[in-house]
């Protein structure tokens, strides 16, 4: 399990690390580095496997009957990803503990990081798609925090938005072409699918699942069209920049055309699709990047280019291509990263990072300067240089391809251009920055960074040189684990090594090169005519516009939709509901009454139901007066508890009665700070049609439950009386149903039951309202609101119900009883205290805070349910047995009476919860009252 | 007795969704709460009526109630309690920040 554990690591350590944080800056800097050091430890003994060829996959058995379990995989890609993600995070995450001000959130910072560590592992280690598109996901999400992170910037937000929006619906087309790729295969796992790639390339969805695939991709690594959130989201700090846009973010797009290549490539649509998005990229990568004026900028459009690049490789497709590719994903992860830690180190110095400001910063960090121009070297593909390599089997590969089309020469002159532009401006990135006269107005005078903020950029420097002129004896075990991961086949047979004789890459790289510093030097007036056009060229102009036109048409929608009126909407939804029942019912024949015998009626039974019918239509006809109307509505409830006497439900019989006493309660507190009257404002005409709606929906229900009513009885109730003495060891089988067979549900239900608590909570807390000074009709309050009687029978009466509660609690498992009624009772007797004596009085008495008491709660029932789990049993699972107690005889002991007795606490401590804190508003109603004006009238 | 019951269930029905269909907060809260009885009754008579058989496990009993119904309206009559808590305080919130207790809002 060390593939899961490693994934899971460093989205525990978030947590940690955003704790650890309150300790001190550089606690948090200390714990996010060990976090990512135990990621590494999970993963080191599992090295030898890919390196010997064997891909190795982990699995948890999760949900086998739907077929989904957690599998994770490690094969050689996976592997490069996961050195590239961890190295370079503990890089980046050594780099940040400098970079951050004093002001900024160090835990923040971090915690997401570590977020965004672990759903980038998930990505490259999952062996099942639908999981690796969760993982995918997550990195859209974390990385928008991230670039979020000084969200009080609109920049940053803005930037955010537009990375989250992008790849998002990158992410969704993905999910389709996940999908279609598992109902072309059968399956969601790599293995299958990378084995079936003609069945694949041959399968007439095999088009749209291309697509959706590359949608995804292409919105991740920034590929044309897609390619401007990139540059917004460098509104998030340096080392987040260096991260997200060297090694991991960017590079999954790239990852998921080289995780899927065995699967998809190897057609004419790929050739096309992904070689044109990638030479597209490419090059306009490489133009855009000389004119940005902020380093951070042509840092980004260098990236969007070198995607391209790799890319175009995977496009081209031949093995050498996705060798060269992979090669260049490890070279530019290792010198981009160096350089946005650089661009960061001279923003960190200087205060800006405008290249028309800085200039001549060599005098001031001649030693940051000596490793900018290597790692800038390294991106302008200069030998020995580890850029250069990649580049050059790149230009390769460029040539082959040419020899064959007969367009081949325009590829050619589109690569070298690129080529020249990156070397213009990797010199813009240097000379500039470093010489080219003095700087003007910086906000600070420069000076080399701290020791330690240098390091990361040393190492990987140090890299880029030995990847650069060792290239055989440092970089080529890794690319061919990597590559062979990639092709899923033999590697063809290549060489790493820096001199292959006067070839035309080589003749190419040396074009480029000059030609780049000759575009270099007539920049000037390139740069005034790019300024002027700028604006004309801002994708982001057409984002705006789509997402304005997208937000325009979910507004008309809506409005269509939503009138903005409850009454309406209800009227519609009821009337549409009655006429659904009567299409349902007016073409299928079926005859009203159905063949079983009928109950006689008696005398009881009849005069309850005429106090329910004349109660009920007296609450519809007075229910302008409101506290009447609530009275009567109290006896209605006390009669559906009879029906349930009658009908043989004691446990229903019970909870009606104790919720009907709760929910009055609950309705004459909220009365209180309601008008007591509702105004005659509805027309005599309206009344009438809802009247009748009324009528047309109660008599369909009421024809609805007769046919029911009168027809045979076939239920699978049977099965639960049989098996509740034998397997849940209850003779109430209600109970037994609610906290044994069906046990799953009841702590849904629960947790709905605390969700509702906590959620009236929230909403009263902030409330503010004032009650009325006088009753319904004009008479003063009763002063006298706790009469003494009253008062000290429900003092005496307490022990006495709590006792009634622990007893019907205890018993419920084989008689009418169990938490929720038990629950009830004691919330019941607790509330009267309330009543009684007040709000204050009870509240100094009984000052328990009842979120422990539903936390607890939840946490009992879960835990029983989890306690069967370790046993090895399905979650919920109950055992019983019998103890003989002295005194009381024959106990029975259930796990099941542990989860009842979590569903008590969760019952009591949401309708406390609720009505205390209704209560409580009285008090501070009348708290502000007396203190306010008239302390004096009593 | 099974048209007794038919005739209440649809009644509080009826009364539920007039009430349901009025201007105010209160009323409606009050149609909700009559819904919620004639649901649970509704929902309770799928297991048919029987008298003086109540599910609970005994030798000298000769039929039982169906349980199933009733275990389901057990949870469905608490959980109606706490819509009703969550809907009233809505109530409560949309008169503080709305100044009237109108369901749309406006006066």
């Amino acid at each position: 399990m060390n593939l899961l554990l490693a994934v899971l690591t460093p989205f525990l350590g978030a947590i940690l690390v955003a704790w650890v944080s309150r300790f001190g800056r550089s606690h948090a800097a200390w714990a996010a580095g060990g976090v990512a050091l135990a990621s590494v430890a999970w993963l080191l003994p599992l090295l030898s496997g890919p390196f010997a060829g064997v891909t190795l996959v982990q699995r948890l058995v999760w949900m086998p009957s739907v077929g989904l379990d957690l599998v994770f995989r490690l094969d050689g890609l996976g592997l490069l990803f996961a050195g590239l993600i961890l190295g370079i995070g503990l890089l980046v995450i050594l780099y940040a503990r400098y970079y951050l001000s004093e002001r900024d959130s160090m835990g923040r910072l971090y915690a997401y990081l570590l977020l965004f560590m672990g759903s980038m592992l998930g990505v490259v280690l999952s062996e099942n798609l639908i999981q690796l598109l969760i993982f995918w996901e997550l990195t859209s999400l974390s990385s928008f925090l991230l670039i979020a992170y000084w969200r009080e910037r609109e920049m940053a937000r803005t930037g955010a938005r537009m990375a989250l929006a992008v790849t998002g619906a990158g992410g969704l087309a993905l999910l389709g072409g996940i999908l279609l790729l598992g109902q072309i295969t059968g399956s969601y796992e790599l293995s299958v699918i990378l084995a079936s790639g003609d069945l694949i390339r041959a399968h007439p969805l095999y088009l749209p699942t291309l697509i959706l695939v590359l949608l995804g991709a292409f919105t991740k690594s920034a590929q044309f069209p897609f390619h401007f959130w990139l540059p917004h989201a460098m509104a998030a700090p340096t080392p987040v920049s260096a991260y997200l846009h060297s090694a991991t973010m960017v590079k999954a797009g790239v990852f998921l055309l080289a995780r899927l290549f065995p699967a998809l490539s190897g057609t004419p649509e790929w050739f096309w699709l992904v070689g044109g998005a990638g030479l597209c990229t490419f090059l306009l990568g490489a133009i855009t990047a000389l004119f940005k004026h902020d380093l951070k900028g042509l840092l980004a459009y260098s990236t969007i280019s070198h995607l391209g690049l790799i890319t175009l490789l995977f496009g081209i497709g031949t093995p050498m291509a996705v060798v060269a590719g992979v090669f260049h994903i490890i070279n530019h992860a290792i010198f981009k990263a160096s350089l946005f830690m650089a661009a960061g180190i001279i923003d960190h110095e200087t205060g800006t990072r405008d290249m028309r400001r800085i200039h001549g910063l060599w005098q001031f960090m001649p030693f940051t300067a000596t490793l900018a121009m290597v790692a800038a070297a390294s991106m302008a593909g200069v030998p020995l240089f580890n850029g250069f390599l990649s580049k050059e089997m790149f230009f390769v590969e460029a040539v082959e391809l040419a020899s064959h089309q007969s367009f081949g020469w325009l590829l050619l002159v589109a690569v070298t251009v690129a080529a020249i532009f990156a070397v213009a401006y990797s010199l813009r990135f240097i000379h500039d920055v470093f010489f080219s006269g003095p700087p003007t107005d910086l906000p600070r005078v420069p000076h080399e960074p701290p020791r330690w903020m240098k390091v990361p950029v040393e190492v990987l420097v140090v890299l880029c040189l030995l990847v650069g002129i060792f290239p055989a004896q440092t970089v080529a075990p890794l690319l061919s684990v990597a590559a062979a991961g990639t092709l899923q086949t033999a590697l063809p047979e290549y060489s790493l090594a820096i001199w292959h004789g006067f070839t035309p890459a080589l003749w190419m790289s040396v074009i480029a090169l000059v030609g780049g510093v000759l575009l270099y030097n007539v920049r000037r007036p390139l740069l005034v005519w790019h300024d002027r056009y700028e604006d004309r060229f801002d994708a982001r102009r057409v984002y705006n516009a789509l997402l304005q036109g997208l937000m325009a048409v979910a507004r008309w929608v809506t409005g269509w939709l939503d009138v903005g009126s409850l009454q309406r909407m209800v009227f519609v939804f009821v009337a549409f509901a009655l006429i659904l029942g009567w299409s349902g019912w007016s073409g299928s024949g079926a005859v009203l009454t159905g063949s079983r015998p009928l109950l006689p009626v008696d005398g009881v039974s009849l005069l309850a139901a005429l106090v329910l019918m004349l109660m009920s239509i007296a609450v519809v006809i007075l229910h302008r007066q409101r506290f009447t109307a609530l009275i009567l509505i109290g006896v209605v409830g006390l009669v559906v508890s009879l029906i349930f006497v009658k009908f043989s439900a004691p446990d229903l019989a019970l909870t009606q009665l104790l919720v009907e006493a709760v929910t009055v309660v609950l309705l004459l507190l909220a009365l209180y700070f309601l008008p007591q009257h509702s105004p005659a404002e509805s027309h005599p005409l309206r009344r009438s049609r809802d009247a009748l709606l009324a009528l047309l929906v109660g008599g369909g229900v009421g024809a609805l439950a007769w046919a029911v009513l009168t027809r045979p009885h076939n239920s699978i109730g049977d099965f639960f009386l049989a098996n509740s003495v034998s397997g849940g060891g209850g003779s109430n089988v209600v109970n037994v149903i609610l906290v044994d067979f069906r046990g799953f549900d009841t702590l849904g239900e629960i947790t709905v039951l605390a969700l509702a608590g906590l959620a009236v909570y929230a909403l009263l807390e902030t409330l503010r309202l004032n009650g009325p000074a006088q009753d319904a009709d004009g008479r003063a309050w009763n002063w006298d609101m706790h009469p003494v009687i009253m008062a000290s029978f429900a003092r005496l009466l307490l022990p006495l119900a709590l006792l009634v509660s622990v007893f019907i609690l205890l018993r419920g498992h084989n008689l009418p009883g169990g938490g929720f009624i038990a629950g009830l009772v004691t919330a019941v007797a607790l509330i009267m205290q309330y009543l009684a004596n007040g709000v204050a009085w009870t509240h100094s008495r009984l000052p328990v805070n009842m979120h422990p008491v539903i936390g607890t709660g939840l946490t009992i029932a879960t835990l029983t349910g989890v306690g069967s789990f370790v046993v090895g049993y399905p979650f919920l699972t109950s055992t019983f047995g019998h103890v003989e107690w002295p005194l009381v005889g024959d106990f029975e002991l259930a796990s099941a009476m542990a989860f009842d007795l979590g569903v008590y606490l969760v019952v009591v401590g949401a309708t406390l919860l609720i009505l205390v804190h209704l209560g409580l508003m009285h008090g501070k109603e009348s708290e502000r009252k007396t203190s306010g004006r008239d302390r004096g009238v009593r | 007795m099974e048209a007794l019951l038919a005739v209440l269930i649809g009644l509080l029905t009826a009364c539920g969704v007039y009430l349901a269909l009025r201007g105010r907060t209160f009323p409606v809260v009050l149609g909700l709460t009559f819904l919620s009885y004639g649901v649970n009754l509704f929902l309770f008579s799928m297991g048919r009526l029987s008298i003086g058989q109540p599910p609970v496990i005994n030798a000298s009993a000769v039929a039982y109630a169906d349980p199933v119904p009733q275990a389901l309206v057990l949870t469905a009559i608490v959980i109606g309690f706490a819509m009703t808590a969550f809907v009233i305080v809505l109530a409560l919130k949309a008169r503080a920040d709305l100044g009237n207790d109108h369901v749309d809002g406006q006066n």
